[in-house]
């Protein structure tokens, strides 16, 4: 369980992080960003992973802590899970996310663990992934060519893939807050018994009208397919209607539609597809339940 | 006697303290001056011929001591023996080399090896080895390993056939014959990965001036994997001296002698620098021998009102790509298959086993070996018959087990079972469990549409490895007694040495408890010293659940004889017959007197001194005990589980779990209870999580701990423990064996109660581990396809 021989950087500020990325390794190999090394360090033990540098945020300190800004949550890219489970306004505004953060891991990889490294990390099985993506989370980037804000639902983009550039790095992460009347959210998760990961994991919000109908709702699905996506069309199904079963039965019936599904020797594609209709309903029930 | 007893305390284990605050010396803690590292090349192909090998330029690189492949330690180390040569079993004894020469016969066979001055320089120069491989065809599974035209792995193992025997007691045909109900059953052990929590390591160091080797080393037997280097290295046995105090679990992997190890004692030799090797955990999960893994064919046979006639079972066992130098065929398959009956008074049986060859890693004993794969078979087929039958599966239990007052009992293999009172423990555990009012209960939740099922396992199982005689007649190359020493030096202390090599048994705790309870010396004063074949003469290790059993017997005797010697002296002080004194608490005195007393510190110091012994009285204080018992010790129980099964994704939840134990007359109740603890937890493991899987290519695709499911506290459910107690007749203190129990007793009470809940879908077997999609799938099949929405 040695690495393979890499420089090491951990720079104060975000600039010099920036500087770094864009600088890149004069021959040629990969730099890395270290924020929190859950993923990344086991990697670079087994030598699945050998990048020529790494950059580690670990000292930059414009990178942690939580606000308010506006109708949502900003969580720095390189606070760790404990700290955003930790924090009040977490706590009362998003959650879904203590609820969802709970359930990463353990809790030596939510102490080291951030919101940032889960997210630029894009794990098929991440918890955190559907969470943005059911918060409509706006994830700013920094790079050589300034600032940028990318949709959530434009983040993930395949396998371990984002549409961060090699050189940008993720520098916060908004969360929509969902402390508004008649909203209720809920995080679903099948957790795998070996790593922990979800094997699907399903993120929900909802929002009533006063009759108890549904106004609108966000599915974030993670571990389903090759990355984690939004459940339109569940979405819009339920959308003005009365959470019953055979509403819901039909409605998650289309809740992988359009997914890569994944297989593997735990959970075969089939069996995945299954857990996500299961846990999509469980998760609406609950979050509809929440909202009440 | 003491009046005050330590039998039976619950003493807090004495070597927590230092495991816990990181004061353990475990190999990996052993640091040498000039020391060297070691690291492995192991195989990509699961079968493959090795074209080549180019290690130059592994060798050229700053900090790289030797690169050895297969053919540089050719005649200079000998081959891998096996250690369990099964009679009568046409048993092959194929080439084991410790570092492969032509052909590569498992994904993780030994390539090549480097040593160089940190790990992180070796780990980068095997890199740098280029090996061409030309790969061959693989065959995993020991059933299509036996069949014609399957790929062969040795030249000198015909068909992949290692070995193939059959035992039978009574007249199992005929049983077959006349039975009324006969049913079958196809069971798949699936193969498990021990996964002790420290992995295997050593540390080599040759003595070129007195020619001495001492090898640090996580073993369970140092004395036996002395006499291996000793066969294998060329090193006379009295010139080695292995070491190992504190080992990190085992639970069977660290029997075996590997070949790593004999690689690390050439590489001191040759290079005259210490060499350490450490395994890491990715090596561990394809280096270090699995489990399990049979496929069994079973039959019981019956009389329609439950008797049970007669059992017959053929089972393919999978030894891996080699015979591991360890239990391998021996415990795993022959004990196997003498203890299929069970608790039962099942008169006829037939056994067969065929040990089957594959390009896996090789498989040898993992707790409980052979038994949990017994155990399962006829608790499973019993419970199968009730469902036959109709009829409620403790009823069908109380008709065929073997009565209290059967015992000493024969079974129809041969075994004899020393003591026992099968019907007290379950009536123990239906109680805690409130049996009476469960199935009214669970009709309630089946009307609810809720599956909840009980399992019940009312094993027993064959422990206390000894004794020797019997150890030839089975084919184990090897004596299975145990040697306890108790010296007390002239201040009042005792050093108590053991053969046995406990590692994470808790005998520096028990077996002082044994000499304090019997001398009356505080435990504190009483050292246990296990581990080291330069202080201890000799000894056959710890597995098979006989460290206390055999080897705390060996002590008990010891003790025994210090006392005798210590009263001798006590009466020739108080100038009265040795037949008159009298020890209670430490203190020997006249009975009827004990205003004049001697304490045992005092025997102590008159003994070392020896200013005033009685006439013939040898100096000193320190007495030697050999121990051989006639027979195994027979543990036994009832192990109640009522499991929950969430039809819509096919989770198990276990809602209770009633453990009732009986392993004879319990030193310390803290540590039978860890044990069982444990042992559970594993058997869990088993029913509903760990599997060892390879794909057709022989890659093992659970070859991790993010893939392969070692339970852990959020999997294990609160367990309710009780005991019985029905001492041990053949051991001095009564104590029978209690660590591999709990695996033997749990796995089938938890499929048994997952097979219970889903009764009412007319489900009757499920193949281990109950994954979530497994039972879902099952659940599906039994509704007939509709995906349950």
């Amino acid at each position: 369980m040695y690495a393979t021989d890499f420089a090491y950087h951990a720079p104060a500020s975000l600039r010099e992080v920036v500087a770094l990325l864009q600088q890149g390794d004069p021959n040629g190999g990969e730099v890395k960003v270290l924020a929190g090394g859950q993923s990344l360090i086991p990697l670079l033990k087994l030598r699945m992973a050998a990048p020529a540098a790494l950059v580690d945020l670990r000292n930059v300190a414009e990178l942690r802590g939580i606000s308010e800004e506006g109708d949502g949550v900003v969580i720095g890219a390189a606070t760790t899970y404990f700290q955003t489970i930790d924090s009040p306004v977490v706590q009362r505004r998003c959650p879904l996310l203590v609820q969802a953060i709970s359930q990463v891991g353990d809790p030596q990889v939510r102490a080291r663990g951030t919101v940032g490294g889960s997210l630029a990390h894009a794990d098929p099985a991440g918890d955190l992934p559907a969470v943005a993506v059911a918060l409509d989370a706006e994830l700013r980037a920094v790079g050589p060519n300034g600032q940028r804000t990318i949709a959530a639902k434009d983040f993930f983009v395949d396998l371990l893939t984002t549409s961060l550039d090699p050189a940008e790095v993720l520098t916060a992460v908004k969360f929509a807050a969902t402390d508004r009347p008649h909203t209720g959210t809920s995080y679903q998760k099948h957790r795998h018994p070996a790593s922990g990961y979800a094997v699907v994991g399903v993120a929900a919000v909802v929002m009533l009208n006063d009759d108890g109908t549904v106004q609108a709702a966000r599915i974030g699905v993670t571990g389903a397919g090759a990355h984690a996506a939004r459940a339109s069309g569940v979405e819009q199904a339920i959308a003005g209607k009365t959470l019953d079963d055979a509403t819901l039965t039909s409605a998650v019936a289309s809740v992988t539609d359009g997914m890569e599904l994944m297989s593997d020797t735990y959970a075969s594609s089939e069996y995945r597809a299954h857990l996500a209709r299961v846990l999509t309903k469980r998760a609406l029930l609950d979050a509809a339940a929440r909202a009440r | 006697m003491a009046a005050t007893s330590m039998i039976g305390a619950a003493v807090k284990r004495r070597e927590d303290p230092r495991f816990i605050t990181g004061h353990g010396q475990y190999t990996d803690d052993i640091k040498l001056p000039g020391m060297v590292h070691m690291a492995i090349l192991r195989s990509p192909y699961a079968h493959a011929r090795i074209k080549s090998i180019d290690t130059s330029k592994a060798k050229a690189m700053a900090g790289v001591r030797a690169v050895y492949t297969g053919k540089d330690l050719e005649g200079k180390v000998g081959n891998m023996p096996p250690v369990f040569i099964i009679p009568d079993a046409n048993f092959k004894t194929p080439a084991y080399p410790v570092i492969a020469i032509d052909t590569v016969r498992y994904t993780g066979d030994q390539v090549a090896v480097v040593v160089a001055d940190s790990p992180a320089i070796a780990r980068d120069a095997l890199d740098q080895i280029d090996v061409d491989y030309e790969p061959l065809p693989v065959v995993v599974n020991e059933e299509e390993a036996v069949k014609p035209g399957a790929p062969q792995l040795h030249s000198d193992v015909p068909d992949n056939v290692l070995f193939h025997w059959k035992i039978a007691g009574g007249d199992p045909d005929a049983a077959f014959q006349n039975a009324e109900v006969v049913i079958k059953e196809r069971f798949i052990q699936q193969r498990l990965i021990p996964n002790a929590m420290e992995p295997r390591s050593a540390v080599a160091r040759w003595d070129p001036g007195t020619g001495e080797l001492t090898i640090w080393h996580t073993t369970q037997n140092p004395h036996i994997t002395r006499f291996v280097f000793s066969l294998l290295n060329g090193i006379p046995e009295n010139k080695i001296r292995v070491i190992s105090r504190d080992v990190g679990g085992g639970f069977g992997s660290k029997i075996d002698t590997y070949p790593s190890d004999v690689v690390a004692i050439f590489a001191t030799r040759d290079l005259g620098l210490p060499v350490k090797w450490v395994e890491d955990r990715r090596e561990n999960f394809v280096g270090t021998i699995h489990g399990r893994a049979q496929t069994q064919e079973a039959e019981l046979a019956a009389t329609r009102d439950g008797k049970i006639t007669g059992v017959r079972v053929k089972s393919y066992a999978n030894m891996g790509a080699y015979t591991s130098t360890g239990p391998a065929a021996g415990v795993p398959t022959w004990l196997f298959g003498l203890v299929v009956p069970g608790a039962y008074t099942i008169p006829n049986a037939q056994i067969e086993v065929i040990g089957a060859m594959t390009n896996t890693t090789p498989t040898s004993a993992y707790r409980g070996a052979g038994r949990p794969e017994a155990s399962y078979l006829i608790e499973r087929m019993v419970d199968r018959l009730a469902g036959e039958l109709g009829m409620d599966p403790v009823e069908l239990r109380r008709k065929n087990l073997i009565p209290a007052d059967a015992f000493p009992y024969t079974s129809a293999t041969g075994l004899v079972y020393d003591s026992g009172n099968y019907q007290a423990a379950l009536d123990k555990a239906l109680a805690m469990v409130g049996y009476d009012s469960f199935r009214q209960e669970q009709r309630q939740q089946r009307q609810q549409g809720k599956y909840v099922g009980i399992g019940f396992s009312t094993y027993m199982e064959c422990c206390g490895l000894a004794p020797s005689r019997l150890m030839d007649d089975i084919g184990f190359q090897a004596g299975q007694w145990e040697v306890g020493t108790v010296r007390l030096l002239a201040t009042g202390k005792a050093i108590v040495l053991t053969g046995t090599s406990p590692h994470g048994q808790g005998e520096e705790t028990t077996f002082a408890q044994i000499v304090s309870d019997k001398l009356g010396l505080p435990i504190e004063d009483i050292e246990v010293v296990h581990g080291d074949t330069g202080a201890i003469s000799m000894g056959w290790g710890t597995y098979g659940s006989r460290g206390n059993a055999v080897g705390g017997s060996a002590v008990y005797l010891a003790t025994e004889k210090v006392l005798e010697k210590s009263k001798k002296l006590a009466a020739h002080l108080l100038e009265a017959a040795p037949e008159d004194i009298v020890a209670e608490n430490g203190k020997f005195f006249v009975a009827g007197s004990p205003g004049k007393s001697f304490s045992i510190q005092d025997i102590a110091l008159q003994a070392n001194l020896a200013w005033n012994l009685p006439d013939g009285m040898a100096p000193g204080l320190e007495e030697n005990s050999f121990f051989d018992p006639l027979n195994f010790v027979f543990p036994f129980g009832t192990h109640i589980c009522v499991a929950e099964v969430d039809a819509e994704t096919g989770e198990t939840k276990i809602l209770r779990y009633i453990a009732v134990d009986d392993c004879g007359v319990v030193i310390n109740p803290t540590i039978v209870d860890g044990q069982i603890h444990g042992g559970i937890a594993q058997g869990i493991g088993q029913a509903l999580y760990e599997h060892a899987i390879y794909d057709e290519n022989g890659n093992l695709i659970t070859g991790s701990m993010m893939d392969y499911v070692v339970p852990n506290a959020r999997q294990i459910p609160f367990m309710e423990l009780d005991r019985t107690v029905t001492p041990a007749p053949q051991t001095p203190h009564g104590a029978k064996g209690i660590g591999e129990a709990g695996t033997i007793a749990s796995t089938q009470a938890v499929v048994n109660a997952v097979v219970d809940a889903l009764a009412p879908l007319g489900i009757k077997n499920l193949d281990m581990p109950l994954t979530p999609e497994r039972v879902w799938h099952a659940i599906q099949q039994a509704r007939g396809g509709s995906n349950g929405h």
